[in-house]
């Protein structure tokens, strides 16, 4: 019965529908699954069978997704369930309520199981920052799947998870989505509601869904979209039925190639896979037109710049008092907020807290976040003037395949600029879609990126289909052996 | 201004309240000089079309009704406090 777990979501609730099995078995497949492969892997942190497995047997297979387990990034809260976001500081926090977008699962009978490892607080681009394990790519287990969805993007290519939800807020659910040859979904900004996501950078993060296939994306974004009077930066727009339009076709759609991202420096493997893939959507009726981003070479240094920022704010918080590890050392209050933090934080946590005190600090401001802020909102026009001319933008999604454990972790920048084709769509508050478009000589997964504007999920995810039903891509699965 | 050298990361660790030691103030320090030196790019970057405003990424309605409704309960809100008392949160001693 545990092939049941390698299935997605749209296949799972025809099953379900027609009787053929049942909620539980589907948990069960899922949980034995996990425990064969998840030793090895380090998808997952943590997971609470039973409870799921109670609802799993009172589950209404005609609701939505009725019956359907999603893992959870360690970094969105679901009730009486731990949420550490991958940190030693939030070490034995249980959550005291529903993430909105855990209330919508729950609101049309889909099933929050597992907790997803990720880079501490959301911060990585290859899940080595999480403060229990790095998580390996399925494909390759020298390798790392990408960050910081990393737990995410390994469980749904290795079986371990039928769905997942993740972040992104630089790149977190399209890097690793395709490093690890999965669908991801970064929402426009105020799309998805972000109460009960552990905050990092709240100008930029979004919640999104990793899947097997461009459907199911569409399946999880049409429940989890919409405005929350929770969150003041949700967006008052109606949720298109995602499902129903993504059939439509690419006749008559303009796509643009920015022409900053394919010059040098990328992976000619990569490379060679964007070329194919940008023939397959000329084939497909799309007309292709080189367009230009002139300040991508920047986003990487304003994206560290107003992230970071962010971020010092946000992880104030984590001062040792209402929640979260406190240090053994009742001291004095400046010397017992030191400890908590320096004992609770990981050290690209600590690096990024630091570098983003300094750009808020007093002689400081102006050069650095103020600066950053202008070149933020010259990023958004360059996409403003590029979707005058077109429809969608493609890219590859990453400049390279999976990278090797171990490869970058000592060089912060070189780490950082894993995410070049990804953040800018975070800074100017765009949609974006990563899926499978081929492999490496090595056999890695390589991700194919499109870019649409705000509020434009419904193309984004109608030239994914089209894409991915003329390619078998998706139907390309890692061999795992237990 | 912003200029290789300026940072100061016990400077920034001390305002961020974290302790650092000193082979995380020197590896910080080097890091970080690199990532700052890389974000002078910015400087070149020609900014006078921009206003001094922040502008909306996307436009959202920020305002609404100011309505009573019930929150978490004290109970659910000190669960995860790690010393507690009486309905409250405990902390270190600040006035002397």
């Amino acid at each position: 019965m545990s092939d049941l777990a390698a299935f997605g979501v749209a296949e799972l609730q025809k099953k379900l529908r027609a009787r053929e099995i049942s909620p539980p078995e589907i948990l069960r497949a899922v949980n034995d699954r996990i425990e064969r492969l998840d030793d090895d892997l380090g998808a997952y942190l943590s997971r609470d069978f039973e409870t799921a497995l109670a609802e799993a047997e009172t589950a209404d297979v005609n609701l939505p997704l009725g019956g359907i387990p999603i893992a959870i990034k360690d970094l969105i809260n679901v009730s009486g369930q731990p949420c550490t976001a991958g940190s030693r500081i939030l070490q034995g926090y249980r959550a005291p309520y529903d993430a909105t977008v855990i209330a919508r699962l729950r609101g049309v009978g889909a099933i929050p199981f597992g907790r997803l490892n990720m880079d501490e607080f959301a911060m990585g681009s290859s899940g080595e920052n999480s403060s229990v394990r790095a998580t390996r790519n399925p494909w390759a287990r020298d390798r790392v799947p990408g960050g910081s969805s990393s737990g995410a993007a390994a469980a749904v290519a290795a079986g371990t998870a039928i769905a997942a939800l993740g972040s992104d807020t630089g790149g977190s659910i399209r890097q690793p989505a395709a490093m690890c040859g999965v669908v991801g979904v970064k929402p426009s900004y105020g799309r998805v509601s972000r109460y009960g996501l552990t905050a990092f950078s709240s100008s930029l993060d979004q919640i999104g869904p990793l899947t097997k296939t461009v459907t199911d994306a569409a399946l999880l974004l049409e429940v989890i979209a919409g405005h929350d009077a929770k969150d003041s930066t949700s967006v008052k727009a109606p949720v298109p039925h995602f499902t129903a339009s993504l059939a439509r076709g690419l006749r008559g759609l303009r796509l643009g190639l920015p022409r900053e991202y394919v010059s040098d420096g990328i992976d000619p493997a990569v490379r060679r896979a964007f070329d194919e893939a940008v023939a397959c959507l000329t084939t497909l009726g799309a007309e292709i037109v080189e367009v230009s981003l002139p300040h991508t070479e920047q986003s990487i240094s304003v994206y560290y710049l107003i992230a970071t920022a962010e971020a010092s704010a946000n992880l104030a918080r984590f001062d040792g008092i209402r929640y979260g590890r406190q240090t053994k050392e009742i001291s004095e209050i400046a010397n017992f907020y030191e400890r908590t933090r320096s004992e609770g934080f990981g050290t690209e946590v600590k690096r990024r807290i630091i570098l983003g005190t300094y750009v808020l600090s007093a002689g400081y401001y102006d050069a650095y976040y103020r600066r950053a802020q202008k070149v933020r909102e010259l990023i958004r026009r360059d996409f403003t003037d590029a979707f005058a001319q077109v429809d969608a933008l493609i890219s590859p999604t990453t400049p390279t395949p999976a990278f090797r454990l171990g490869e970058k972790v000592s060089d912060p920048l070189q780490m950082y600029l894993a995410d070049i084709f990804t953040n800018a769509a975070n800074l100017a508050g765009i949609c974006g879609l990563s899926l499978p478009c081929g492999f490496s000589e090595e056999r890695l997964p390589l991700g194919l990126q499109i870019l649409a504007p705000a509020l434009a999920e419904e193309l984004l995810l109608q030239i994914g289909f089209a894409y991915e039903q003329a390619t078998a891509w998706h139907e390309m699965r890692p061999a795992l052996t237990s | 201004m912003a200029d290789r050298g300026e940072f100061d990361v016990v400077y920034a660790a001390r305002l961020a309240r974290l302790h650092l030691t000193a082979e995380e103030a020197e590896l910080f320090q080097r890091q970080l000089d690199d990532v700052l030196q890389y974000a002078a790019q910015l400087q070149k970057v020609d900014v006078s079309s921009v206003a001094e405003t922040y502008e909306e990424v996307v436009p959202v309605a920020a305002l609404r009704k100011d309505e009573a409704k019930a929150g978490l309960s004290a109970e659910a809100a000190l669960a995860n406090a790690p010393r507690q008392a009486r309905n409250l949160f405990l902390v270190p001693r600040v006035l002397e």
